[in-house]
């Protein structure tokens, strides 16, 4: 009797161990030296979600609340003129863009949650407008995801221009992930592609598949929240959230489906498992993934030689671990992680300055900018 | 004489127990209505709460130390319901002591229904193991304000 406990109980481990399934290959590590200190450049903000740097030097910050604030030589100013934003679970006011030529156009681009449209609930919608004195003004939408939801998971979203103007934006698979991310007739689970006036681009992989929401580029993605542009390559690479375990960094495919959830190197929170495949044909494999999840949320490329070590490096927030990951690429592998400024607080956005500084938002801090100590 | 005021203490007796036991059956009418509610609130709010408060309190309420409070024994659920209910329903801001140890971070509001509201709080005054005061009606989550 003893024994078959004790055999229940070893079994018990190992199906639990192996539930697991890999562990990152890459261990994140603290850092050996720290040349570095951070300094709040915006004080007192409680989810920074996104935010931008105008050409004059202010920043546009997003509120999830539904805030948009305009802040230039340490005065914040509320702008006017956002559509509601329905607040519900992880949505709320998302991301924040400049069009490429935003000096000449002004276009701003926003992602937030939205009650609008079909069915009960909401889910996220894309809107360009600009700016005019504390005023959003010509606000235009330009996509909203449907049907509505009353699920609080999973709305994405990031925003990113590429090389050739295209607009990138994501929206997670809205807590229902064995109906949207695998069926390009549904929304969610998709990151899409528009032409910056929210047009349908004529070679999107799916114009001509009957019934197909025809701005998806790529989909079965789980929750996208980082999306940025290699600075070489022009390529645009997001990073999502996966479940317990298996969050993914893609490199974006012309209609390639990323696999969620029928491939994935994570669990169910209450360590479960819900697929046996971590690879399957015509299924892409991400280009790094966390075991166990940090909860990425923003990401950057560094290139400027304000910090001569981080150079070519990725950083990614850490929601859940509360630190700012470094992550340094060889021949896109990731060779080496590092923990930045641990035990700050939760990481929701990086970005590098114009003025080539690094830039992080942090739940209840505010926006930091990291200073090299030999400058 | 002696029948007689024998008779009247019997009849007595038996008002007496009549209503008492039709005041005990309208009491415990009441009661089983009551746990009948509060199971069904319990049952929504395991749903509210695995869809949105599961991904940082924990699928047992345990919390993270240091970064979430537990709600599983927490002493601050405990005797704070009217405090919880309005953290719930505008976000919960500034420090907090949690069975002695100090939480300093920011709740955000999940844009919850009152009803929503009401059975996540009775799901969790009355899950892993807690058992904490009566049941948290719509009326009074709709009466606390900002």
């Amino acid at each position: 009797m003893k024994n078959s406990k004790l055999l229940f109980i070893i079994s018990f481990i190992s199906i639990v161990a192996c539930a697991q399934k890999h562990k990152s290959v890459v261990i994140a590590d603290a850092p050996k030296s720290i040349d570095y200190t951070s300094e709040v450049v915006v004080p007192e903000l409680d989810i920074p979600w996104g935010f931008v740097f105008l050409p004059d030097g202010a920043l546009l910050i997003t509120e999830k609340t539904g805030e948009l604030i305009h802040f230039k030589d340490g005065i914040k100013t509320s702008i006017e003129g956002l559509p509601e934003v329905y607040l519900r679970g992880q949505g709320g006011l998302m991301d924040i863009e400049l069009h490429p030529n935003y000096s000449e156009n002004g276009w701003l681009y926003i992602t937030h949650s939205s009650a609008d449209g079909l069915g009960e609930g909401g889910n996220t919608a894309l809107i360009r407008a600009q700016l005019s004195g504390t005023k959003l003004t010509s606000v235009e939408r330009l996509y909203k995801a449907e049907p509505n939801s009353k699920r609080g998971q999973h709305f994405g979203s990031r925003i990113e221009f590429d090389m050739d103007g295209y607009l990138y934006f994501s929206i997670g698979d809205r807590g229902n992930r064995d109906l949207n991310p695998q069926n390009i007739t549904r929304d969610c689970g998709k990151i899409y592609r528009l032409n910056a006036d929210g047009s349908i681009p004529k070679d999107n992989p799916f114009v001509e598949t009957p019934d197909a929401k025809t701005a998806i580029y790529s989909y079965g993605h789980r929750n996208p929240q980082g999306m940025v542009r290699h600075p070489d390559t022009g390529k645009i690479w997001v990073h999502e959230h996966g479940p317990r375990g298996g969050d993914e960094i893609n490199r974006i495919k012309k209609g390639g489906n990323f696999g969620w959830p029928l491939i994935s190197y994570g669990i169910n929170y209450s360590g479960t498992s819900f697929t046996e495949n971590t690879d399957l044909p015509g299924m892409e494999q991400p280009l790094f993934y966390w075991v166990p999840s940090i909860a990425p949320s923003g990401m950057a490329f560094v290139t400027s030689d304000i910090y001569p070590e981080l150079k070519n490096n990725l950083l990614v927030g850490s929601l859940k671990f509360e630190y700012l990951e470094r992550l340094v690429l060889k021949n896109n592998t990731v060779v080496k992680r590092e923990k930045l400024l641990e035990g700050m607080g939760r990481f929701r956005h990086v970005r590098q300055g114009p003025d080539g500084f690094i830039y992080a938002s942090i739940e209840g801090i505010g926006i930091i900018k990291i200073v090299p100590n030999k400058l | 004489m002696k029948v007689f005021s024998f008779v009247v203490l019997l009849m007595g007796v038996f008002l007496m127990l009549f209503f008492k036991s039709s005041y005990e059956t309208k009491d415990t009418a009441y009661k089983t209505i009551q746990s009948i509610a509060l199971k069904e609130s319990i049952k929504r709010g395991n749903a509210v709460y695995s869809d949105f408060c599961i991904s940082c309190h924990l699928p047992n309420g345990e919390g993270v130390q240091n970064i979430y409070p537990p709600l599983a024994n927490s002493d601050y659920l405990k005797a704070n319901r009217h405090a919880s209910i309005k953290g719930l329903k505008y976000g919960l801001k500034g420090e907090i002591t949690v069975n002695g140890v100090q939480y300093n971070k920011y709740m955000p509001p999940m844009g919850l229904s009152a009803d929503e509201i009401a059975d996540v709080m009775n799901f969790s005054n009355h899950s892993w193991g807690n058992s904490y005061g009566k049941i948290v009606t719509i009326e009074e989550v709709s009466e606390i304000k900002k």
